[in-house]
Parts: structure tokens; C-alpha cells; sequence
């Protein structure tokens, strides 16, 4: 097609107004952001998931995870009957790709997806001998990959196995929660992926925020209570039989 | 997946501590085992074990000097490894290593090693030539006085050092363990009864060691050996033994009737992938036999041949039960999934950085250093050089 000069008059104005919009999806910078005045965590809707996992192909994305590793991903729970102690639970490929249709019909079928816990009381950061893994002032367990030793201590310490070596780096990795995204107003990739809102970004100081109202009305709980970490990932409809 | 059997949380697959991490418990108890035997002589006198006292001490010294080689070829980036001592995380146990390593090290071994051998060291550094004398005026750091009371001096200093060096084993070894017991994470290790376990299995590896190694140099040099020396270490070995084992079946009994929710994962490991080095090399060839090895010399009349022989065999099974408790609790412990739901495979390198061999070479290391330490500093009194000047030795 010949671009004449009538159609560039005509393409500009709507460029212009398609660029509003690519900026809109760039984060903002937020020179406004205040540490102080946010406590991040994320509450999961079991009943809503689907396991088709957008937010682990999401994740693995934005955070460039190397293969093999998750910082997220999808387990499928088949519990027959009451025989709660006993699931089968599989995540071929961490449940990047969906899963495969459930083979035994009888008993229940759910999706759980995982990702680290952002506990309060993170026995990661307790035994990191140099402090490289931290609980930011907003609630959110960091590593400083640039003070990492790679000893792995917090890799083992970690109840739920969401720590891994990340190797090219040879450092502690885990999920950031989208540190870079949730510090600009935005949501985290995960969230913003799934398709049925089952992932919701929370943060627990904003009075605001939708969460508490879903607390005060819902049933939910964390994973490994007994651990006594003060996991800040909420699951609604936790089925007892998930470890 | 391959090797995996049952449900692992997929970060859970690659195993994250190597047969390096197997191999630094194994050494640093070494280190606290030989030295608590030394302190035998020196806090307890125990004056039957002093054909072994230096040889003990420097036993400690080869292995101790080793003993952080497997950490930091095991860390993804060793070059920051110095960070634990300049910004320590307070709350990490890992964190104190540093300190309780070089504390050990300074302030207790190579002092009381220096302390010990000080009037050899002046005295070879007057009586030996060349290069030879160079390193002994260098060790003696200045200080050439032998007179009767610096001696004497020496000798309550180093009474003392061996005073604060024996709870410096326990804090050293039980430290380790601690390592290991405080994580809540784990059930197989998660026990308060860990440190306790690492301190006794630290001394019966420690004190096999130093008699091993001992009757071994002892032949080598075509000496006689001593066997009121033996006697007694073994004797010594069969009572920690007693104990070390009754700590491991007390853990153990305490875990099957206590059953919680992680015992059926547990008890599965050990009876398929733990099978052989747990219930077979650990329980039956590494501990019971030598107990009842050790057992029937304390019981029967047999000839000092035979107890050498018996001494022998009991202390390489000793040492193969030690090292086998050690892979167990750090391989054994990375096995299994903390879903209680699966098993992952631990696939050993050979010529890897973490791999066999550089086990193997890290294992034969501190032989190689004691074997020099030796030749630097008899441990033989017998050897024991003769002031120049003076008609007999001290």
C-alpha cells in the first residue's frame, strides 16, 4: 500500500491515541510509594481456579524463570472419598501447560496453585547467614542476588519448596511477588493473567482493600499453620487433604 | 520425571546439599572427637592414652584445617564467603561458623598445639640446619625461653586452653548439628535431639580415628604398640559407642511410637532408598558390629593379636558407620518430598565440583597435612629432641 500524506494525517491522531494506551501499560514510576503504608500478601479463590495455568506461563514471563524452576505454579489434588491423608496430587511441568484430564472420576478434583508465602515469620530469612534474604518494610521476602552466597540453607528451611538455586545466577531465587509491578501500582503478572480472578493481589494495610471484606466473610486459611510462619497467602475452600 | 517417584513440589527435585555437605559434618567431628581424646590426658589424666595425646591434637588440626574446603566449594559463590564475618545474620545458626570455626582453630588448637610443642620447636630451631631451621625459628614467634618455669608456665596455660577447649568441641560439633536440628521445615531433622546425636557420633568417629590412625603409624614405624594404650581408647570408644547408639534408637523408638504425619514418609525412605546405608552400613555393619566387636574384648580374655586385629576391624566400621550417619542425615533428608508424597534420587557427580572425586580428594587431604604435620612436629615421645648441652631429655 502506497502511504500517502491524507493517510498519515489520518494514522497520526489514532498512533497518538494507541500510544496513550501502550503508556498505560508501562509502570509508572512511583515516587509516591511508601513503604510503610502497604503489608502485601495475596488471597487465592480455590473454587475459582481452573488450572489452566496463565499465571505460572505469566510468571515465568515477566520474571524470566529459568526452565525446569517455578516461582509459581499448579498442583491438581484427587482425594477419594474421606481418605483426606492420602491425595494424589501431580503438576506436569509445574502446571504450565494445563494438565491432562483426570484419570479417576470418582472422588474430587481441585487446582492449588502455590507461590512463596511471604510469611511474617519466614524461617528463609531466619537462617540466611548473611542476611541476603530480607522481609521488605511492605511484607514482601526478597533476595539481594547481588549478596547471595548460594549456600541453599534457605532453600531447605523453606516448609513449602518454593526456593530454588537459580543457575546462572548460582543464587537463592523465589517470587517477588512482582516487586518491580506491585511498587508502581500495577498488579502482579500471575494476577493479572488469570483468567477466572482466582489470583487476587492484597494488601493488608489499605483499609480500602477488598480483601477484608472477603476475610470477614469467608472461610480461609494458610497453608501449614502448624508451621507457624504467618503465611500472608490466604486460600479460600482449602480442601484439609493440601500439604 | 525420572528418579522421582510419587509427588515432589517441582523446586524439590535437584537435591540442594551434596555429598560435600556429608563430607564437612564427617570432618568436623573428626576434629571434635580426636581433641576431646586429648583432653583425656591432659584435663582427666588419663595417663594410658598419652602415646596418643599429640597425635590427637594434630589429627585435629589436619582435619579441622579442611573442614571448610567442602563449604566453600559447595557455595555458589564462595568469593563472598568472607560476608559471614563482616555482616553475620544474627538470627542464622549458619552465620556463627565463621566464628565458632576460627575461635576453635586459634584460640584452642593451634595455641594449645604451639603451647604443647614449644620447648621441641626451640630446641629444633637450635639444633636443625638450612631450611628446616628457618620454619622452626619461625614457629618458635619469638620465643626461645625453655627454662624450667616457662615451661611450667606453658604447661597451666595449656591445661587451662584444654579446659575451654573441651566445651569449644561440643559448641563446634553440637553446632553443627544444630545446623540440621533447627530446622522445623524437615522432619528428619527437625529434633533437639541432634546436636546431642552430632556431639557422641563426633567423639566415637574422633576417638576411632586417632586409635586407627595411631596403631597404623605405630606400625609403620615398626614400634611396638601400646595396648594399655589401646586398651583404654577402646574402652573409651565402646562406652561412647553405648551411648551414641542408645541417643539414635531413642530418637528412633520416639519417632515410631510418636508416628506423626510425616513418620509414613520417613519410614518408607528408610526402607527403600535409605535401606542399604541406613539399615544395613550404618545400623548393622557401622554400629552394632563394632559394639559387639568392641563388647566381646571387654568381656572375653583374648590375646593381644587377636584385640589388635579386633581393634582394627571395629575402628574402619566405626568410621564407615560414622560417615554413613552423615549421608544418611544430610542425603537422607533431602529425599523426600515435605508433601509427605514423594522421593526424589540423589545422582552423584564423579569429576564434578561437588562430584566423588573431589570427596575423595577432600577425604585424603587432611592425611596429607597430618602426614606432614608429622614430619614437622613428632608426636612420639620417644622423638622428643634432646636439649643441646643437657645430658638426657627432659
Amino acid at each position: 500500500m502506497n502511504l500517502t500524506r491524507r493517510h498519515m494525517l489520518l494514522l497520526l491522531p489514532a498512533a497518538g491515541a494507541a500510544w496513550k494506551y501502550v503508556l498505560a501499560g508501562t509502570p509508572e514510576a512511583a515516587p509516591n510509594y511508601k513503604l510503610s503504608e502497604h503489608w502485601w500478601g495475596m488471597l487465592i479463590d480455590l473454587t475459582k481456579c481452573i488450572g489452566c495455568g496463565s499465571c505460572v506461563r505469566a510468571c515465568q514471563t515477566e520474571n524470566d524463570v529459568p526452565e525446569g524452576y517455578f516461582r509459581t505454579w499448579v498442583e491438581r489434588y484427587h482425594v477419594t472419598d474421606y481418605d483426606i491423608e492420602n491425595p494424589q496430587v501431580d503438576s506436569p511441568d509445574g502446571g504450565k501447560k494445563g494438565f491432562p484430564p483426570a484419570k479417576d472420576p470418582s472422588g474430587k478434583n481441585f487446582f492449588v496453585p502455590k507461590l512463596c508465602n511471604h510469611c511474617a515469620d519466614s524461617p528463609c530469612t531466619q537462617v540466611c547467614p548473611v542476611g541476603a534474604t530480607f522481609i521488605s518494610p511492605d511484607g514482601v521476602v526478597l533476595v539481594d542476588k547481588t549478596y547471595c552466597l548460594g549456600c541453599r540453607y534457605c532453600v531447605q528451611a523453606c516448609p513449602y519448596g518454593c526456593r530454588f538455586i537459580n543457575p546462572t545466577t548460582n543464587t537463592a531465587e523465589k517470587c517477588t511477588l512482582c516487586y518491580h509491578r506491585i511498587r508502581k501500582g500495577l498488579t502482579t503478572a500471575c494476577c493479572e493473567n488469570c483468567p477466572t480472578g482466582a489470583r487476587q493481589l492484597a494488601d493488608l494495610k489499605n483499609p480500602s482493600d477488598p480483601i477484608h471484606e472477603f476475610l470477614k466473610t469467608h472461610s480461609v486459611q494458610v497453608l501449614k499453620p502448624y508451621m507457624a510462619t504467618h503465611a500472608k497467602v490466604f486460600y479460600n475452600g482449602l480442601d484439609g487433604s493440601v500439604r | 520425571m525420572q528418579g522421582v517417584e510419587g509427588f515432589m513440589y517441582p523446586n524439590e527435585v535437584e537435591l540442594q546439599w551434596s555429598v560435600l555437605i556429608v563430607l564437612y559434618p564427617f570432618l568436623t567431628g573428626l576434629v571434635a572427637g580426636a581433641f576431646i581424646l586429648a583432653s583425656l590426658e591432659r584435663v582427666f589424666n588419663v595417663e594410658a592414652v598419652k602415646p596418643t595425646y599429640r597425635l590427637a591434637l594434630l589429627t585435629a588440626l589436619a582435619f579441622l584445617l579442611v573442614a571448610p574446603l567442602p563449604l566453600q566449594l559447595h557455595l555458589g559463590h564462595p568469593e563472598r564467603s568472607f560476608e559471614m564475618y563482616l555482616t553475620p545474620h544474627s538470627t542464622s545458626a549458619m552465620a556463627m561458623f565463621g566464628f565458632v570455626y576460627l575461635w576453635y582453630l586459634m584460640a584452642v588448637l593451634v595455641l594449645e598445639i604451639w603451647l604443647d610443642y614449644r620447648r621441641d620447636i626451640v630446641v629444633l630451631s637450635q639444633t636443625t640446619t638450612g631450611l628446616t631451621r628457618l620454619i622452626y625459628r619461625a614457629l618458635t614467634l619469638g620465643s626461645s625461653n625453655i627454662s624450667e618455669h616457662a615451661l611450667h608456665i606453658d604447661d597451666r596455660v595449656g591445661w587451662v586452653i584444654t579446659l575451654i577447649g573441651i566445651p569449644s568441641a561440643f559448641l563446634l560439633h553440637g553446632y553443627v548439628g544444630f545446623i540440621f536440628g533447627s530446622i522445623k521445615a524437615n522432619p528428619w531433622w527437625s529434633t533437639p535431639l541432634m546436636p546431642v546425636v552430632f556431639i557422641f557420633s563426633a567423639m566415637v568417629s574422633g576417638i576411632a580415628a586417632v586409635m586407627l590412625l595411631y596403631m597404623l603409624l605405630t606400625w609403620l614405624r615398626k614400634q611396638t604398640i601400646d595396648m594399655r594404650c589401646v586398651d583404654t581408647i577402646a574402652q573409651y570408644l565402646f562406652y561412647t559407642f553405648l551411648i551414641d547408639f542408645t541417643l539414635e534408637m531413642l530418637d528412633l523408638i520416639h519417632r515410631i511410637y510418636e508416628s506423626d504425619e510425616s513418620f509414613r514418609s520417613l519410614d518408607f525412605m528408610v526402607h527403600t532408598k535409605l535401606y542399604v546405608s541406613h539399615i544395613l552400613v550404618q545400623i548393622i555393619l557401622g554400629t552394632i558390629t563394632p559394639i559387639l566387636l568392641l563388647a566381646s574384648t571387654q568381656v572375653l580374655k583374648i590375646s593381644d593379636m587377636a584385640r589388635k586385629r579386633i581393634y582394627a576391624t571395629a575402628g574402619c566400621l566405626t568410621m564407615i558407620g560414622i560417615f554413613a550417619m552423615r549421608w544418611n542425615v544430610v542425603i537422607g533428608g533431602q529425599l523426600f518430598s515435605k508433601s509427605f508424597l514423594g522421593y526424589t534420587t540423589y545422582k552423584m557427580g564423579l569429576v564434578t565440583r561437588e562430584g566423588l572425586l573431589t570427596a575423595i580428594v577432600l577425604t585424603l587431604l587432611p592425611l596429607v597435612i597430618l602426614w606432614g604435620l608429622v614430619k614437622l612436629l613428632p608426636p612420639w615421645p620417644e622423638k622428643s629432641p634432646a636439649v643441646p648441652g643437657a645430658s638426657a631429655a627432659h
